[in-house]
């Protein structure tokens, strides 16, 4: 025993999958310790804010600040002109200021700038230049003064009894707020979903939710097909044709039909996160049962079998005793398997609307839901989504990982 | 050899211990019917060293399964002591096997490898009402069991079957037909797994459980000059039927069936010639 799971973990395949799953163990239990949030607080005002730190506007204006020589409004004159804008002071200057055209580098804003400020007359009148024309470049010239502008924005207080407006403070261009000094801040690493929660905080507890789901079914589907398979495989006969009835009968019905039924008879509330781990692990025992089976009918005629029947043991004691053991690695991999797949179903469940009815609780086929509705993946909102897609493909890519390294431990002939 | 000889000439007298009339076993159903044993017909007596003789695939290992009990017979008759056996439900399939009991082919596949040989012996003891005898009643009764097959107990005890040589693995099977003591023991072709050096030993000491015990001995094999050499009967088993029958010297010497003609030229001619000297010697 010892000995095995020695050789268990000197597969590297085996390690991989194993440190990975671990990993993301790790993180559903720790990250909570640190991060004590509701995960599931509606806590911005809307759809969707991209991943960064969002700190307090009235904070950040009232902050005593440092002065740093480094004009703000230069930065800001680069995103008030775009190309286009710098093209049309371009076309202005060579029409009809008479500039030419190889003394203009549109490349140079703080120069082309300059020549504007020289050149631009708003009274000019010229053949050609229209009334709306000359509008155009009024409302350019009036967004370039406002960039330009570096007396600062002033904040001002209303006078309690007056009621008048009082100038309380100058914010200047040069005017710096360490984010260090403000209290009131957040950081969303993976922003916000449609509902104002903080994805990577739901993402955690979510994840914990899928593999609990995962476990559950993968438990109770290789408990059921475990059973069943052993039974049908060593007692044979009337018993093994009904559990094969049964076991197609469950191939053939895809276990979201089940979940509509249910739903319909017990009303989409009772449709929690326990009931669609019941209901994925009980559809999908079938293939494990005929595995397991295949498995007891090959070992049931083998002579230590014989001789411990020879020996006056009972069906159980056999089943137990010189059955199970040598099927026991391989039930190992079909579980992990089916957690995996359990996973999956649970996924896809909810991405079709039949996961679990509640608003409670985060999984990450409820979050895959909840993000393609509201379109994130149109609007561009990848946090949304890609970091729940990357979430199952590691849950699924490690324990399938762990199933391979199992399987070439124990079935030694599949090694190249 | 004088005892051999004593129980060879008063084969008659004995009384039955396993008889068959028209046994049959079908493999499948339809088309895919595939008759491994055809209406034999046997009597097999206590105290008799039987062997059944015939090429791989002639249905020997399915007769024996069925002669065990582990496989139902498709058709015809199984005698036990002279009354029809009546297997028919778990505590008599118990007592039944109480009765008799087998040494497979392959030793390798007889344990189950998660157990510890302990474990085999333990089996036994209970089965012969032991299972709350002393600790040391037991011991003494294993220690009894593997020195009748040339084993130290104590070199065995808590081993893993797989840290045993094939041949003490099939001696250990012997030790445990030992502590059962059953009238009759089927052997499958016993010897045809392991090492030459083993085989002697093995085949020496189901002729002293037959001596000794008094044990009905069903011995399978291939090797018709190796039945020849220890046993009072045999049986030529062809295709699921049995071509020939009678005492081995009459069956060898003089062979009717062809088949029996071509198994004897078969043998290697070494074999042949030391065969002859045990004739002559007899
Ligand atoms: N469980 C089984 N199902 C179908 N065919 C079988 C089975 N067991 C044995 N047979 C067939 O019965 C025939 C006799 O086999 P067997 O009794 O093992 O022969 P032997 O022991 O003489 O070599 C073989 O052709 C074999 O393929
Ligand atoms: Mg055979």
């Amino acid at each position: 025993m010892k000995n095995t799971i020695k050789q268990v973990f000197h597969s590297g395949k085996f390690l991989v999958g194993f440190i990975i799953f671990v990993l993301i163990l790790a993180i559903c239990f720790i990250y909570p310790v640190f991060v004590t949030y509701d995960p599931l607080e509606m806590i911005g005002a809307g759809n969707f804010y991209k991943p960064g730190t969002y700190v307090s506007q009235e904070e950040a204006a009232l902050n005593e600040g440092y002065t740093l020589n480094m004009d703000a409004s230069e930065s800001r004159l680069a995103t008030a002109l775009g190309v286009e804008e710098l093209e049309k002071m371009q076309e202005y200057l060579i029409k009809y200021a008479g500039i030419a055209e190889k003394d203009i580098d549109v490349t140079d804003t703080e120069a082309i700038v300059e020549l504007w400020q020289q050149n631009y007359n708003p009274d000019m009148k010229a053949k050609g230049l229209t009334s709306a024309k000359r509008k155009a470049y009024r409302r350019l010239d009036a967004s370039i003064e406002n960039a330009m502008k570096s007396s600062g924005v002033i904040i001002a207080e209303e006078d309690a009894e007056s009621g008048e407006l009082k100038e309380a403070k100058t914010i200047k261009g040069t005017g710096y707020v360490n984010t260090k000094d403000i209290v009131n801040k957040r950081t969303f690493i993976l922003g916000t979903d449609n509902f104002g929660r903080d994805v990577l905080t739901e993402l955690v507890a979510a994840t914990k939710v899928s593999l609990r789901i995962g476990l559950i079914a993968g438990l109770i589907a290789t408990a059921v097909g475990l059973i069943l398979g052993l039974v049908a495989g060593y007692v044979g006969g009337v018993v093994d044709n009904i559990i094969m009835f049964l076991t197609n009968l469950f191939t053939v019905i895809p276990s979201f039909i089940i979940l509509i039924l249910i739903s319909y008879s017990v009303g989409t509330n009772a449709r929690g996160v326990m009931m669609v781990a019941f209901i994925i692990g009980l559809t999908s025992w079938p293939w494990t049962t005929r595995s397991v089976r295949s498995q007891v009918i090959s070992l049931r005629n083998r002579d230590h079998v014989n001789l411990s029947k020879l020996s006056g043991h009972s069906m159980f004691r056999i089943i137990f005793t010189d059955i199970l053991p040598y099927i026991a690695s391989y039930v190992v991999m079909a579980m992990i398997l089916q957690i995996s797949s359990g996973i999956l179903s649970e996924a896809q469940l909810s991405m079709i609307g039949l996961g679990p009815a509640t608003t409670k609780v985060a999984t990450l086929g409820l979050m895959m839901n909840w993000a393609m509705q509201y379109a994130a993946h149109l609007n561009g909102s990848w946090w949304a989504y890609f970091p729940v897609v990357i979430v199952i493909a590691l849950i699924s890519f490690s324990l399938n990982l762990m199933n391979t390294g199992l399987d070439q431990v124990f079935n030694p002939q599949l090694r190249d | 050899m004088a005892d051999q000889q004593k129980s060879k000439q008063n084969l008659t007298d004995r009384k039955p211990c396993l008889s068959g009339r028209g046994v049959t076993k079908v493999f499948g159903v339809g088309n895919k019917a595939m008759t491994a044993v055809d209406h034999v017909d046997f009597d097999f007596n206590e105290g008799d060293f039987v062997s059944i003789v015939g090429e791989s695939g002639s249905g020997k290992t399915t007769l024996s399964k069925m002669l065990l009990g582990l496989i139902s017979v498709t058709e015809g008759e199984i005698e036990f002591q002279g009354k029809p056996r009546d297997i028919s439900s778990g505590a008599k399939r118990k007592e039944y096997w109480k009765n008799i009991q087998p040494i497979f082919q392959d030793p390798f596949a007889s344990y189950n490898m998660f157990y510890k040989i302990d474990a085999v012996l333990d089996d036994c003891l209970n089965m012969r009402g032991f299972k709350s005898a002393p600790e040391e009643e037991k011991v003494r009764l294993k220690t009894e069991a593997c020195s009748f097959v040339n084993l130290k107990y104590a070199e065995l005890t808590n081993k893993y079957p797989f840290e045993l040589s094939g041949g003490q693995m099939q001696r250990l099977m012997i030790a445990r037909i030992f502590l059962l003591k059953p009238k009759i023991l089927m052997a499958d072709e016993p010897t045809s797994m392991i090492d030459a050096c083993s085989r002697a030993t093995i085949l020496d000491m189901l002729l002293k459980l037959r001596d000794e015990v008094n044990m009905t001995v069903i011995f399978i094999t291939h090797d018709i000059g190796l039945a020849y050499y220890i046993s009072d009967k045999v049986y030529i088993m062809e295709h699921g039927k049995f071509v020939e029958s009678g005492p081995a010297e009459t069956v060898i010497i003089n062979p009717q069936a062809d088949y029996t003609k071509r198994l004897i030229n078969d043998v290697p001619k070494i074999y042949e010639k030391w065969d002859l000297d045990t004739v002559a010697r007899n």
